[in-house]
């Protein structure tokens, strides 16, 4: 399937995956502080790991930012 | 180092300024030659003086208009109303993506004093800020 993930597009040798493991695929170590948007609707954190992408989807993740003084 | 064009800069700090007595936040991007060229304030959904979060409706929102222009995410900002421009421990803590350089503006002092930091793993590099005209 073709994937874009975060605007560039991306092959790979399956026909789904779960969220969580395209995320692993992008070397993101924390899934729990990254925000994911399917296909432009935010996906529940809780959700990565039953949510499937499948071929044409568009992906976007990011990290969540925040602090304190 | 960070390689930023005085007019971003200078709204940055309108914005931290503009946010008082709330910690201000958005993201810095980047043209293609490496200078940041814009800034994407955010809203603080914390809305506090010693904390932000940013919203992720609107930090994926920038990110795409970002794109669309040409342009890419080269660091993330926030203000510290009343604290030195240092990274906090939870700043520290919460520093998740290593691909970004992370700013702070410092309003403690009568002058606002702006750092940039590199945070990887919970160690924290300076970096050297380089003001670029225009």
């Amino acid at each position: 399937m073709e994937v874009t993930v975060n605007g560039e597009k991306k092959r790979y040798d399956c026909r789904a995956m779960p969220v969580d493991a395209l995320l692993a695929d992008n070397r993101v170590e924390a899934p729990e502080m990254v925000s994911v948007q399917l296909n432009g609707r935010i996906i529940d954190r809780q959700r990565y790991r039953d949510t499937l992408v499948v071929d044409r989807d568009e992906v976007e993740f990011l990290y969540f930012m925040g602090g304190g003084r | 180092m960070l390689r930023i064009s005085k007019k971003t800069i200078e709204a940055m700090i309108s914005h931290a300024q503009d946010e008082l007595p709330l910690e201000a936040c958005g993201y810095l991007a980047a043209d293609k030659n490496g200078l940041v060229v814009r800034h994407y304030p955010m809203s603080n959904t914390d809305a506090s003086g010693e904390h932000f979060s940013m919203d992720p409706a609107e930090q994926f929102a920038a990110v795409k208009d970002m794109r669309g222009r040409g342009l890419a995410l080269r660091a993330v900002y926030h203000s510290h109303p009343e604290t030195p421009a240092r990274p906090s421990a939870e700043d520290i803590k919460l520093a998740f993506d290593p691909a970004v350089s992370y700013v702070i503006v410092s309003l403690a002092g009568k002058t606002p004093v702006t750092k940039s930091f590199r945070i990887e793993n919970g160690r924290v590099s300076p970096e050297e800020i380089k003001e670029e005209r225009p």
